[in-house]
């Protein structure tokens, strides 16, 4: 039965190759239920193969199924190979069984997506890459997995690659993992040319007998390339970039499966880092360090994150940080158990996440959210599973395997061990404070998706103010029409006291009796003219008071509306920033949001997550702490280990240790209650805009890379074009050069050739004659 | 007494006149025929050493040089008579059309 | 002259029992076909096509025979006339041609490229001259990877450069000319002294043996000069090849060259035309002189190695997509340069394998881009943008070809770039983790690249950018097949390729007293390599 390990990538490349081909004819669904199945059947022939695996004597249980031979030169040897042995078969269970799940939930998940049969074919392809690199019997072919799971990820972070910011994604998490493989490829050499093999077997075999630098520098190389693709600090930063492809994506590799294969490699080799820790502790120092720093770096990230899927980003960089915890103590067993425990309860929070964000309308914004509880039930539910889970709550999951891994580190002993200890024990209280805070944002609360933002609050009132300072402008436009007009009317009073003056002046002199009725009657008409007037003066008078009254009004009001905005902007304590009176100014966003309805999502969606909160409620059962009848995981991958690790602690440290464990995670949970829910605090005091940023290291990063970095790379451009290339054509005209000056010799003039022939001849002459003489 | 001696400070001579007619005179034709001078002053070189030496490579050499000097009247007489024909009176410092 | 041609056409070659005479067929098919297009009249340009394309696919179809019944356990040379036939005889020129696993894959890889690249693209005006100078170009590869006699391998070496000159020069775009010229001069340059260098020892061996001759075979057996002379003229045959492949700082006629050739010229030049270099420092430089080659190498390694990370700087920042493959190929050939210099049997034997697969991805780049811009009319990655929109089939091929150029492994580059750095590692573990960064280069700029021109949203005039043609696919689709073929499963190349390694290092080790091959401190090695060798033994009974 062991040979059906050979079906477990068939599925899935047969499944790949067949949607290359006819994908597009098959179209959705049937494409997507296609790849589900292939994907299935692979995890059935997993079942099997561990069926057969149990079949086996415990001494017999690491079977080696060669293929071929891959890369033979030399002395160096690599096959196609696949190692068969407890571990491998343990990864594969939950990375087939997951990946699996989340293929149906892809279903549902892009439904009405033009690209929806390439999607699962890189699924497809990527449950065939993640077998490889876990079945590899060596550190070339696992390899060969490794950076299939990369180019997979490359393909589906890019998946919607017409927006820059996902190709960008997609980019980064590649070149970024590259720099880790360089660190896999050295290790590999080192293997090579220290040992002579770079079979597991033989290297877990013979890591005793390495010279301590070899192995420090083996170890250390590896994990550089652990760091890349495990998401660990320094190279972290795609991981939370690479959110940008579609939410299964990011549940199945970028959660569950693919980010974990770092630690896989540690503990496949874990008989050289066993040697480490006894030889050079200072190696495995460094990696559980990385480790915890890692994940408290992580988790203060999270804490600031709006984001959705964000939040879980940092939050699997922090939990990857406690397995390479756990690896860096020498715990493996604690290492895979979280592995496997975290692939469940993760995958249910990012299968949640997406259909959070599928029931919104694709808003990713958990500060949009809130009291999604009765709007997604089933979401919901499980989603709250999984953040008990992940949070340490007992019995779930995570709280056994979270649990071994402090235990793990406390037992390093000294105060190097008990520092360790302390730094994730603060993590799982951040941990416990992050994840409260997403669910309490996300499903408690009001419903406020409807509601403006902070954004858009200062949008509507900048459109307010800018409202208001409309109209008082057109107030005082008005109000100097009307001092125009006044001034007009003036005017005409003038002139028409002038007219009535001079008539005035005609009545007097006018001696005939004709003119003088002519006269007299011009005067009443200029006198009338004149009232008219007075009158017009009058009425723009008025109107001029009236204009400047309103601009007063105006005035008023833009100042009561700005000193509103201001009070709004930046609120008192305990005051709600809302739009109110901007409330007709929102962005047209707003109301589209307002009028949306969150839905559930279908039974594609469905089944799989409640899968996952099943397995995230009793997956600990895997490793109970109790007896050692109980240890199923240890007991299970006990012959993929050369050595037998046991907790050396007493019971009552234990039980303290849990019970530490258990009040930090309660303590950040609570903590987040009052903030979060019950409002008792201000969010923005530990939303700090520098750990949003990440403490601004990406931006760092980046800001080298396209500064002094990108200079670098133009300087050696430069150089090659003006120096290097100069040079050449430098060479071309100095023989151009050369050729003109000397060419002036040759002027055409047969007798001045002759004449050169003739001085040679007799110079020649000469010499030869001195020469004889000599 | 005949020596080699004689005929070889005739050649000289021969030579040296025609030389400096090359570097002197303008007109091709003249050029040729003092070309020509150079060429015959060679030939009497050998055929005077041949004739000295007692050996017949002299003479043979002449033939070699009669026969180049025949080709080289036939090439060089056609380019002159064409040029001539295309301008009037040009001297040899009027054709610097190969001037670089 | 009538028994040379007898001799040419009739007399029996190789080792195996061959009445035929393949490889000289090989190179006199093409080289008829050269003249069959002449003959044909001007204006029949299917006629023309048509015996250009004929001709290359006989070849290639005679090479891939020669591949077929290669003796992969034999590590000498094959197909060889044991009696070879003398052209000078008072020089010892002879035509004698001969394969062994280092020459058999570019021979083969040269009977490929050459019908792909006169079906893939076709030229812009005067046909006639164009397949007749390509056609004439494949006979000049071809001999110079066959031949065992220095004189013939100098005249194919400089042969090859005129129809290349033409290819570029006529049917070239833009500053074409001054690009044809700076490859024609620089490689000519490079080769000058080489020329002294072959007179020199074959003239130091007529001193210590008597015999001239310019079998290479007996030179390098003979070693009949002295370590210093040998150290010379081992660098007059390392600047001819060193401009060929090209090594930095000699390499700048690439760019030119290879942007400005057509497209056609561009595939041959980067699949096959800089492998005259590689092939050139194996055989006429590790070979021919092994002292030299030992005391020389760890500089070559270093400008090997350099050759890798300047190529990838330079090739980030490039604003023109086929100048930009062309510094990738700069990159590329550092890794060959690295692994032939590092002199181990693994490194040795990646650089072969590299070779072909250089040949491949990057040729299939250079299809790629070409036909990208006889859509478009521009090779300016500004100017593109999104086309993975309208053309999902151009990009995927692109995508796959380029993963094999980053060296991802199971596709083809993967193997060679491996086993250079695995090797080179043994050798020197400081250069060679350096070298390894180049990896990570390789990703940045290609990846880049094709951010640009593929993803985001389709941009400026070029939106709707034509799918791939069937006679397109055609083509793309046999170097795909070995691109991930060799990636899957090397090992029938390398099993190959890896006896005439062997040979090659003992060679060395033989010739060279202070030196042995470059072996890990391992502690294992013995009884791992015994099993395998037991197993391989089990094999080959069966």
């Amino acid at each position: 039965m062991i040979n059906f390990v050979y079906l477990i990538p068939l599925f899935p490349l047969l499944g790949c190759v067949t949607l290359m081909l006819v994908g597009k004819k098959m179209g959705e669904p049937s494409a997507g239920y296609f790849a589900t199945a292939a994907s299935g059947l692979s995890f059935i022939a997993t079942v099997v193969t561990f069926f057969g695996l149990r079949a086996l004597d415990v001494e017999e249980r690491q079977v080696t199924k060669t293929l071929f031979e891959w890369v033979p030169a030399g002395n160096f040897s690599a096959n196609a190979g696949f190692l068969v042995d407890p571990l491998s078969v343990a990864m594969l269970l939950f990375i087939t069984g997951i990946g699996t799940l989340i293929h149906l939930y892809s279903v549902g998940y892009m439904h009405g997506d033009e690209n929806f049969s390439k999607f699962f074919l890189y699924l497809n392809m990527f449950i065939f890459a993640m077998s490889i690199l876990v079945l590899g019997d060596n550190l070339l072919l696992t390899f060969l997995g490794w950076e299939g799971v990369g180019a997979c990820s490359y393909f589906l972070v890019s998946f919607w690659f017409s927006e820059e910011k996902n190709a960008m994604a997609g980019k980064k998490a590649f070149i970024t993992n590259r720099v880790g493989d360089w660190g896999f490829m050295v290790a590999t050499f080192l293997a090579f040319a220290s040992i002579g093999s770079i079979d597991y077997l033989t290297i877990n075999g013979t890591a005793a007998q390495l010279s301590t630098p070899v192995l420090a520098a083996m170890v250390l190389l590896l994990f550089v390339g652990v760091m890349g693709k495990s998401a660990q600090f320094p190279l972290y930063l795609w991981l939370p970039d690479a959110m940008a492809g579609p939410t299964p994506v990011s549940a199945l590799i970028h959660a569950a499966t693919m980010v974990t294969s770092g630690v896989y490699l540690l503990t496949r080799v874990n008989g050289l880092v066993y040697e480490a820790l006894l030889h050079a502790q200072w190696v495995t120092n460094i990696i559980a360090w990385v480790g915890v720093g890692t994940a408290f770096f992580a988790a203060t990230i999270a804490i600031a994150q709006t984001d959705i899927k964000k939040v879980l980003a940092y939050s699997t960089v922090s939990q990857l940080g406690y397995m390479v915890l756990a690896v860096g103590s020498g715990v493996f067993v604690a290492a895979i158990f979280h592995m496997i425990t975290h692939a469940f309860f993760k995958a249910l929070l990012f299968l949640g996440s997406g259909s959070v964000i599928h029931g919104m309308d694709n808003d990713q914004d958990m500060r949009r959210y809130g009291g999604l509880r009765k709007l997604l039930p089933i979401t919901s539910a499980t989603f709250i599973i999984g953040w008990l889970a992940i949070a340490g709550v007992p019995p779930f999951a995570g709280f056994w395997s979270k649990d071994e891994i402090l235990l793990s580190a406390w037992e390093l002993g000294g105060i190097n061990g008990k520092l360790l200890w302390f730094f994730g024990l603060i993590t799982a209280l951040m941990t416990g404070f992050y994840m409260s805070r997403q669910v309490f944002l996300t499903f408690y609360g009001d419903y406020r998706f409807g509601d403006p933002d902070k954004d858009e609050v200062d949008q509507a009132w900048d459109g307010y103010i800018a409202h208001a300072e409309a109209e008082k402008d057109e107030a005082i436009t008005a109000r100097e029409a009307a001092a125009t007009k006044l001034e007009e009317a003036n005017v005409a009073v003038e002139s028409r006291n002038v007219a009535f003056a001079k008539a005035q002046m005609e009545v007097t002199q006018t001696t005939s009796e004709d003119d003088l009725a002519k006269a007299q009657k011009a005067l009443d008409t200029a006198s009338g003219a004149l009232e008219k007037a007075e009158a017009g003066v009058v009425s723009a008078q008025d109107e001029l008071t009236a204009a400047s009254a309103l601009v007063d009004v105006k005035d008023q009001a833009v100042s009561s509306v700005k000193s509103e905005a201001a009070r709004r902007v930046e609120p008192e304590p305990g005051e709600q920033r809302t739009a109110g009176a901007a409330s007709d100014f929102l962005p047209d966003a707003v109301a589209k949001r307002a009028e949306h309805h969150p839905h559930e999502s279908g039974w594609q969606m469905a089944t799989p997550l409640v899968i996952l909160a099943f397995l995230s409620i009793v997956g600990g059962v895997i490793q109970l702490p109790f007896t050692s009848e109980v240890h199923f995981l240890e007991n299970w991958l006990e012959p993929a280990l050369t050595f037998e690790h046991k907790f050396a602690s007493s019971a009552g440290t234990k039980v303290a240790l849990a019970v530490v464990a258990i009040i930090a995670g309660a303590v950040g949970i609570m903590a987040a209650v009052s903030v979060y829910l019950r409002n008792q605090g201000d969010p923005a005091k530990i939303e700090k805009q520098i750990l949003f940023d990440g403490w601004g290291y990406d931006r760092a990063v980046t800001a080298f890379m396209g500064g002094p970095g990108a200079k670098m790379f133009d300087a050696i451009t430069w150089l090659d074009a003006n120096i290097v290339d100069g040079m050449v054509n430098g060479t071309g005209s100095l023989v151009r050069g050369t050729g003109s000056t000397v060419r002036r010799f040759q002027n055409g003039l047969v007798r001045s050739y002759a004449m050169s022939i003739t001085l040679g001849s007799i110079g020649l002459l000469v010499w030869f004659v001195v020469r004889i003489a000599a | 007494m005949l020596t080699p001696t004689y005929y070889l400070v005739l050649s000289a001579l021969v030579f040296s006149i025609g030389a400096f007619g090359v570097l002197v005179r303008r007109n091709p034709l003249i050029m040729f025929m003092c070309v020509e001078l150079m060429l015959n002053a060679v030939n009497l070189t050998f055929i005077g050493l041949a004739w000295g030496l007692n050996d017949i490579g002299g003479q043979v050499s002449v033939f070699f040089v009669m026969v180049v000097a025949a080709a080289e009247v036939v090439v060089g007489l056609a380019i002159v008579v064409a040029i001539m024909r295309r301008r009037d009176g040009a001297t040899a410092d009027d054709l610097s059309v190969l001037r670089g | 002259m009538i028994n040379l041609a007898n001799n040419l056409l009739f007399a029996a070659e190789g080792g195996t029992e061959v009445s035929f005479p393949v490889l000289t067929s090989l190179i006199v098919i093409p080289f008829l076909g050269a003249i069959g297009v002449a003959l044909v009249p001007k204006g029949r340009v299917e006629v023309h096509r048509l015996v250009a394309l004929m001709a290359s696919v006989v070849t290639g179809a005679m090479s891939v025979w020669v591949l077929l019944n290669f003796d992969r356990n034999d590590g000498g040379f094959q197909f060889r006339n044991p009696d070879p036939n003398v052209w000078i005889e008072s020089l010892g020129i002879r035509w004698d041609l001969a394969v062994d696993g280092i020459s058999l894959f570019l021979v083969v890889l040269t009977g490929f490229l050459f019908p792909l690249a006169i079906v893939g693209v076709k030229p812009e005006h005067s046909p006639k001259n164009y397949y007749a100078w390509i056609i004439l170009l494949e006979a000049g590869v071809m001999g110079v990877f066959m031949t065992l006699d220095l004189f013939f391998f100098f005249v194919f070496f400089e042969v090859v450069l005129v129809p290349m000159y033409f290819l570029i020069g006529s049917w070239g775009h833009g500053n074409r000319i001054y690009a044809a010229t700076k490859f024609f001069i620089f490689t000519m340059f490079g080769s000058a002294l080489m020329l002294v260098g072959i007179l020199a020892i074959v003239f130091l061996h007529e001193d210590a043996t008597g015999i001239v001759t310019f079998d290479v075979v007996a030179l390098a057996e003979g070693q009949n000069w002295g370590d210093t002379v040998g150290r010379w003229v081992f660098l007059s045959f390392v600047l001819a090849f060193s401009v060929k492949v090209p090594v930095f700082p000699v390499h700048t006629w690439l760019p030119d060259a290879h942007t400005e050739a057509p497209t056609a010229g561009s595939v041959i030049l980067a699949g096959v035309m800089l492998k005259l270099g590689t092939y050139g420092f194996f055989r006429y430089g590790l070979y021919l002189f092994p002292e030299a080659a030992t005391w020389f190498a760890p500089v070559l390694m270093i400008l090997g190695t350099i050759g890798i990370l300047y190529g990838a700087a330079a090739a980030t920042m490039q604003k023109d997509l086929k100048r930009l493959v062309a510094y990738s190929s700069v990159a590329h050939l550092g890794f060959i340069v690295l692994g032939t210099f590092a002199i181990t049997t693994e490194s040795l034997t990646g650089s072969v394998s590299q070779m072909v697969n250089h040949g491949l991805s990057t040729g299939a780049l250079f299809f790629l881009v070409g036909w990208m811009y006889e859509r478009t009319k521009t090779r300016q990655i500004s100017e593109l943008g999104g086309i993975q929109k309208s053309a999902p089939l151009f990009a995927g091929f692109f995508t796959l070809v380029m993963l094999s150029s980053v060296g991802l492994p199971g596709l083809n580059g993967f193997v060679g770039e491996f086993l250079i750095l695995l090797g080179a590692f043994v050798a020197n573990p400081w250069i060679a983790s350096v070298a390894a960064t180049g990896v990570i280069f390789a990703a940045v700029y290609l990846l880049w690249a094709y951010q640009r021109v593929f993803h985001g949203k389709p941009r400026g005039e070029h939106t709707d950018m034509e799918e791939l043609r069937p006679s397109e696919l055609m083509v793309l689709m046999p170097m795909v097949v070995l691109i991930v073929f060799l990636g899957v499963y090397p090992k029938p190349m390398l099993e190959r390729i890896e006896p005439s390694i062997e040979v090659l290092v003992a060679h060395i080790d033989e010739n060279v007293d202070d030196w042995t091959e470059p072996t890990a401190d391992v502690l294992i090695a013995e009884d791992s390599h015994d099993d395998e060798e037991g197993e391989e033994g089990g094999e080959g009974e069966e």
